[in-house]
């Protein structure tokens, strides 16, 4: 029970890919990359867990309570909000793909054309 | 390589992995159990030393205020990098906002949409700038500040109200914003080196209270900037993909 | 530790249901990503995303980090949808 967690991120890790490697549909490989990205923030957030812990805010708690670990907090904090935005320039790059060559099945993007 | 090979070399590597992920996870100290000395470290050191209860945001901004420099400079470039890619292809023109809101036969908007939208576009903006202005009390922050306030203008989308929120948000303007956010974030690290201290050291006063909102130094400022990029930087983005579905057209259409 | 931890303050929730908690969470979260990857059609994929970023959400506060749950709640809930559903409406326009 104590691994469970980490479990989960190989689960949530392999359907993401799974998704990629077997998708039709361009956007539909994009939403599973965010499937893949969002592994990463329960591996972070899992890794610094303490048993019995509060959260790492001291103004309504006496100041040295135990507290989980804030750097990883931190981490997928700024993590979250900037492959949002990198996903939005991986949809300009779909919708681009799409004026050009009027498909939007990776499996016959396959090779570039000028 | 048929889909169907796709799917069983991939079903083959997967378990590969699996197989090494899992004997990797035999060695793990286990969920729970946290036995790095960093994070005990910041947690006891943290109050004390920046005078902000908000021990994830003084570590965002201040311990490791260099990556989140990094990290905002990833949005910035994302937001240049898809005003570049949808730029015009050839034989594409703009049409006008005007032009184009007139004869779009779409159904209109329901009223109660219209009416619960532009009622919570003003209390959502200064919900967003609560949020990225007490960074160092409360579990807010500029991130989250930023992304609400430009939730907000896309409530001005969604209540049938393209052409306010074409001005609204002018994109010159919103460009504006986003490179002084970007900017006021480096140039406080700038002062630091200045007043002859190391690169994003904390040179302001610290204030009294521990939490309060005027405390913590350059903590609350660069919260505030960071706000106004990541704010800025998903109106920009918004914007243009709302721009492409709407006013872009081919020209033979 | 824990013992001190919960001698000391209130706020500390009793360990046992905090772990079953985070446990029915986890295995919502992973039926979760598997049923977004398994919907096929992009519009629908996107609702299920929505579905999907609240569930996370909801984890991020059982593993007590509330400032990463704000953040995935605007960013997973709102925006990310916005933006994948106006990509699709582009991309659709052009095939009329």
């Amino acid at each position: 029970m104590s691994v469970f967690p980490f479990v989960v991120v190989a689960w949530i890790l392999g359907v993401g890919l799974y998704g990629i490697v077997t998708s039709r549909h361009l956007v539909h490989q994009i939403v599973c990359l965010i499937v893949v990205q969002s592994s990463t923030y329960v591996l972070l957030l899992g890794a610094g867990y303490v048993s019995g812990a509060v959260a790492p805010y001291f103004f309504d708690v006496p100041n040295h309570t135990p507290a989980v670990d804030p750097v990883v907090q931190a981490l997928a904090l700024t993590d979250v909000v900037v492959e949002a935005a990198v996903t939005a320039l991986l949809l300009s790059f779909a919708i681009q793909a799409h004026k050009r060559f009027g498909t939007v099945d990776p499996h016959e993007l396959v090779s570039l054309k000028g | 390589m048929t889909p169907a090979t796709r799917r069983w070399v991939f079903l083959v590597a997967g378990a590969g992995l699996a197989a090494f992920y899992l004997w990797g996870l035999t060695g793990l100290p286990g969920f729970g159990s946290y036995p790095g000395p960093y994070g005990p470290t910041i947690l006891r050191l943290a109050v004390a030393q920046t005078h902000a209860t908000g021990v994830v945001s003084a570590v965002n901004f201040e311990y490791r205020g260099f990556d989140t420099v990094g990290e905002e400079f990833i949005l910035f470039a994302a937001a240049a990098g898809i005003s570049v890619v949808l730029r015009h292809l050839r034989g594409e023109r703009d049409r006008s906002a005007v032009d184009e809101a007139a004869d779009r036969d779409v159904p209109a908007t329901s009223g109660a949409v219209r009416m619960v939208a532009l009622l919570l576009a003003g209390p959502v903006i200064v919900a967003g700038w609560w949020l990225a202005s007490h960074a160092q009390a409360n579990p807010s922050g500029g991130f989250q500040g930023g992304v609400v306030i430009a939730t907000a203008f896309v409530l001005l989308y969604l209540a049938g109200e393209f052409l306010v929120f074409k001005r609204v948000s002018p994109v010159a303007l919103v460009e504006v914003v986003e490179a002084v956010g970007a900017a006021g974030f480096v140039a406080t690290g700038l002062t630091a080196v200045l007043l002859g201290m190391p690169y994003l050291k904390n040179f302001l006063p610290l204030g009294q209270y521990p939490g309060a909102v005027s405390s913590s130094g350059t903590i609350a400022l660069i919260s505030f900037f960071v706000g106004l990029e990541v704010a800025a930087a998903f109106i920009l983005i918004v914007g243009e993909l709302l721009e492409q579905t709407l006013l872009v057209r081919r020209e033979d259409t | 530790m824990i013992a001190l931890a919960a001698a000391h303050t209130p706020y500390t929730v009793p360990v046992v249901m905090m772990d079953v908690l985070q446990v029915t969470i986890l295995v919502l979260v992973a039926a979760g990503a598997t049923g977004v990857v398994l919907t096929r059609q992009p519009v629908r994929q996107v609702v299920a995303l929505s579905v999907y970023g609240l569930l996370l959400a909801v984890l991020f506060l059982a593993f007590q980090a509330p400032d990463v749950t704000l953040s995935e709640l605007t960013v997973g809930a709102v925006a990310l949808p916005a933006i994948l559903l106006l990509a699709l409406a582009k991309m659709r326009k052009r095939e009329e």
